[in-house]
């Protein structure tokens, strides 16, 4: 037996493959989030993507290199679109942010918006015609233990391992990054410095947005993949449990999306090896984590301890007296 | 020279209006080039709207601004930026968790917005800065490490980072201690010698006098007159639009003694706690009030005065010790028994403890009544009551704001301090206990304070005055007593006060020959 073949190799490799749309939603929260604007529309915006992505994937002809990346842009659009519902209401209008997100998932969710397109698109018979397939970079992929771990991964992996690093650089490295937080954080002192304020809201929200709209189609062209009505399950919540588990920073948001990753492949490699536990049980087990650090996150001053910006969740009016 | 013909910044026939309130109107007033320039006037005459519409963040309902003798329209604060004026704001601009040469460059043009953070040159710059404007500041810390003086000296640093020739600074020595006040004023002037121009807006007289070149007196939201006056009781006069002597008077005029044989209605004995750090505050503290006496209690801050307020408050627990209101014992932590007993409080946060900034005034006038008739009838309230009695108040305290439904946050400082005396002197008090009742205050809502004050210890009730205003504490008091250290160290007859003496005793100097 190949080492290759170990437990912990091979769910060193799921954690992965299924952490990556969990990499991209939470990467799109934290942006909007750093911005002052929570989100919770992500499981929404996720499904929006999901079947766009599908769509295109499913009916546009051409080379899957070509598809592909439109299926992904379709995807970013779509979400997109979502999120700037959510921007106009929160930031123009000074809705409830909470309420805002939570009405987005209802209204493009499961039952919604994405199960209707989906119906009157035919999508989910069939598996999607052009899907993302796992490489073999460099040929090593079966060099042991990192071989299935690194080398073995789709490209949508890859792709978001380089916007990880583009957005702790972007975050943290440029002046732009800096404008962001300080939105973020006062943005009563950005605004008095003259940084555009709605602006950056409305920006960081539909990038963002897009962002997890690259979270759907994650689900729809690689790991399912077709579209199933409500296939990102719940994760969507768990990629916002995790920009607190990761402290509004890309890097470690990344380990602990790896982690869930980790949880939600756990049930499917411990069943294949004869294992027994309960798959309830194991299936749960993610979800019970994000109970655990929503929780914890809950308590204001522990959210201002462990790093949340400051404005976070509040509107920003200029003439208030 | 050139400054005479074209001033660095004016204002001409600025009308601004909020709901329900005219902050500005038909405001005239210049800036020349290199000199200090005050905006005096009493809280809430319009002074921080004037400088948010000089610094882009308000627009004008009418009226122009000119900057070098062109006129010119801000949209947003950057454009007042592009034209050289920055604000360093009361309550500052700054964000806790970055450092200082984060939030100094935060929103500079001087950068290109894509491009790299350079920090290392931007801190060389604020070191160059920071040196030829002797205002020294580690770029490197982050601002929730610097102390109030030194996170100042960051604004100050961020306005002149940007090229600003004129720097509004709104109330800036309200949060220094009287050191970094006058180094503060010594900047100021250094700024104005190098060809800056500095818009001081202030209500300390003193201050504005020695300070300042011009002085421009806003009233009512008017600017009344610019003048060169370096007089204190012109200005004053200007300011208040009446004469403040007549005050003073009444403050000298009460009674030097309180009679022996007034009831002791506050009586503190061997107190003791512990503050928030769980370290002891309240070392063994006795202090008795009588009926109609007001018992001033002097110290630097922080010296046990805010546990000794909150225990007589029921805000905070005793560790040992008691406290007998008119004979009873006081719960140790019960918030409503005091009140029961006949304990007023008027705290030093006046919008965060003593009043519900988004509530009407009226409803925060109920909020000690609303349990007993005639505002409550179980289980309503009666509006009309409430709004009536508020009325009532309003016009008996001299609430100036445009109807009892405007929310308390809508109100000045001295408006706020008069809705909080209103409600607890309305339900007949044994002892009031207020803190700092005038910090913040203009001159003349100081007085009206004031006066309010003697009237309720000419009514009998005892007052426990903490203050660190030492010249409050000396003109009101009849006895003063100093605290130091969680301790009383000496209590004093206001007739037998020896400024030289409490001054030293507050350091917690004892001296020898006792």
């Amino acid at each position: 037996m190949s080492i290759n073949d170990n437990i912990f190799v091979v769910i060193m490799a799921s954690a992965i493959f299924y952490g990556t749309p969990l990499v991209f939603a939470s990467l799109g929260e934290v942006l909007a989030e750093r911005s002052g604007v929570l989100n919770l529309g992500v499981e929404g915006m996720m499904l929006l993507g999901a079947v766009a992505a599908a769509w295109v994937s499913t009916n546009v002809g051409g080379p899957a290199i070509v598809v592909l990346p439109l299926a992904i842009l379709a995807a970013m659009v779509a979400a997109g679109l979502g999120a700037s519902i959510h921007a106009f209401l929160t930031i123009t209008l000074r809705v409830n942010q909470i309420i805002s997100g939570l009405a987005l998932t209802i209204f493009a969710g499961a039952a919604g918006l994405s199960s209707y397109l989906a119906g009157i698109w035919h999508l989910g018979q069939t598996p999607v015609a052009n899907q993302f397939l796992r490489l073999d970079v460099f040929g090593l992929a079966d060099a042991p233990i990192v071989g299935p771990i690194l080398f073995h991964q789709t490209l949508l992996t890859y792709f978001s391992w380089i916007l990880v690093i583009a957005a702790s650089l972007y975050l943290f490295k440029t002046r732009m990054g800096l404008h962001l937080r300080a939105v973020g954080e006062s943005p009563q002192t950005a605004d008095s410095v003259g940084i555009p304020v709605a602006r950056y809201r409305y920006g960081h929200v539909i990038l963002g947005g897009s962002f997890a709209g690259i979270a759907g189609a994650c689900f729809s062209l690689m790991i399912v993949p077709t579209w199933v009505d409500g296939m990102t399950a719940g994760q969507g919540w768990i990629a916002l449990a995790l920009v607190i588990f990761g402290f509004w920073r890309p890097d470690l948001m990344l380990v602990g999306a790896y982690l869930f990753g980790a949880l939600s492949s756990l049930s499917l490699t411990l069943q294949a090896r004869g294992f027994h536990i309960s798959t309830a049980f194991l299936a749960a087990l993610p979800y019970v984590m994000t109970i655990v650090v929503l929780v914890i996150a809950s308590n204001a001053s522990s959210r201002r301890q462990l790093g949340a910006p400051a404005a976070l969740g509040k509107p920003y009016e200029r003439e208030e007296r | 020279m050139e400054a005479a013909t074209a001033p660095a910044v004016a204002a001409f026939h600025v009308t601004k209006k909020f709901p329900g309130v005219i902050a500005n109107e038909d405001v005239t007033f210049d800036v020349r080039v290199g000199e200090v320039h005050a905006l005096l006037g009493e809280n809430g005459a319009g002074k921080t709207t004037l400088s948010n519409i000089l610094t882009g963040l308000y627009r004008p309902d009418s009226g122009w601004l000119e900057v070098l003798g062109e006129k010119i329209t801000f949209q947003s604060p950057r454009d007042a930026i592009a034209a050289g004026i920055g604000m360093v704001h009361q309550h500052f601009r700054l964000i806790p968790t970055f450092t200082v040469a984060e939030n100094i460059a935060l929103g500079s043009a001087h950068d290109p917005i894509g491009g790299r953070f350079d920090i290392a040159a931007i801190e060389e710059r604020i070191v160059a800065l920071s040196e030829s404007f002797d205002l020294p500041v580690d770029p490197r810390a982050k601002i929730w490490q610097l102390s109030v003086g030194e996170q100042q000296r960051v604004e100050i640093l961020k306005v002149l980072y940007r090229d600003a020739r004129v720097l509004i600074m709104d109330e800036p020595t309200a949060v220094l201690t009287p050191v970094e006040s006058e180094a503060l004023a010594s900047t100021m002037q250094s700024m104005a010698r190098n060809g800056r121009s500095v818009v001081f807006i202030s209500h300390k007289l003193g201050e504005v006098a020695s300070i300042a070149d011009r002085v421009t007196v806003l009233r009512h939201g008017r600017s009344v007159e610019t003048v060169t006056e370096n007089d204190v009781n012109a200005l004053a006069s200007l300011m208040v639009g009446r004469s403040v002597e007549s005050v003073k008077q009444t403050s000298e005029s009460i009674s030097l003694f309180v009679a022996d044989s007034a009831p002791v209605v506050l009586e503190i004995s061997d107190l003791c706690a512990n503050g928030d750090r769980g370290l002891k505050a309240l070392n063994g503290v006795s202090l008795d009030v009588r009926a109609g006496e007001i018992v001033g209690v002097a110290g630097v801050a922080g010296n046990g005065q805010r546990e000794l307020v909150e225990i007589l408050a029921g805000l905070r627990r005793s560790s040992s010790g008691s406290v007998q209101v008119d004979g009873e014992s006081l719960e140790n932590g019960s918030t409503r028994h005091p009140i029961r007993l006949g304990v007023s409080y008027v705290p030093q946060d006046r919008m965060g403890t003593g009043l519900a900034p988004d509530l009407s005034i009226a409803e925060n006038m109920a909020l000690k009544k609303y349990r007993r008739p005639p505002v409550s009838r179980p289980p309503f309230l009666r509006q009309s009551v409430i709004d009536s009695e508020a009325r009532e108040l309003m016009a008996q305290f001299d609430v100036r704001a445009p109807s009892e439904t405007t929310p308390t946050r809508r109100l000045s400082g001295g408006n706020v301090q008069k809705v909080l005396l209103a409600r607890e002197m309305s339900g007949d008090p044994k002892v009031l206990v207020i803190a700092s009742p005038s910090q913040g205050l203009d001159v003349g809502a100081v007085a009206i304070v004031h006066q309010l004050l003697l009237d309720a210890a000419g009514k009998g009730v005892g007052i426990l005055l903490v203050s660190e205003d030492l010249d409050e504490v000396l003109s009101l008091s009849h006895r003063i007593a100093v605290m130091y250290e969680g301790r009383i160290l000496d209590t004093v007859n206001r007739v037998d006060a020896d400024v030289q003496r409490i001054g030293l005793l507050m350091g917690g100097q004892m001296e020898e020959s006792a």
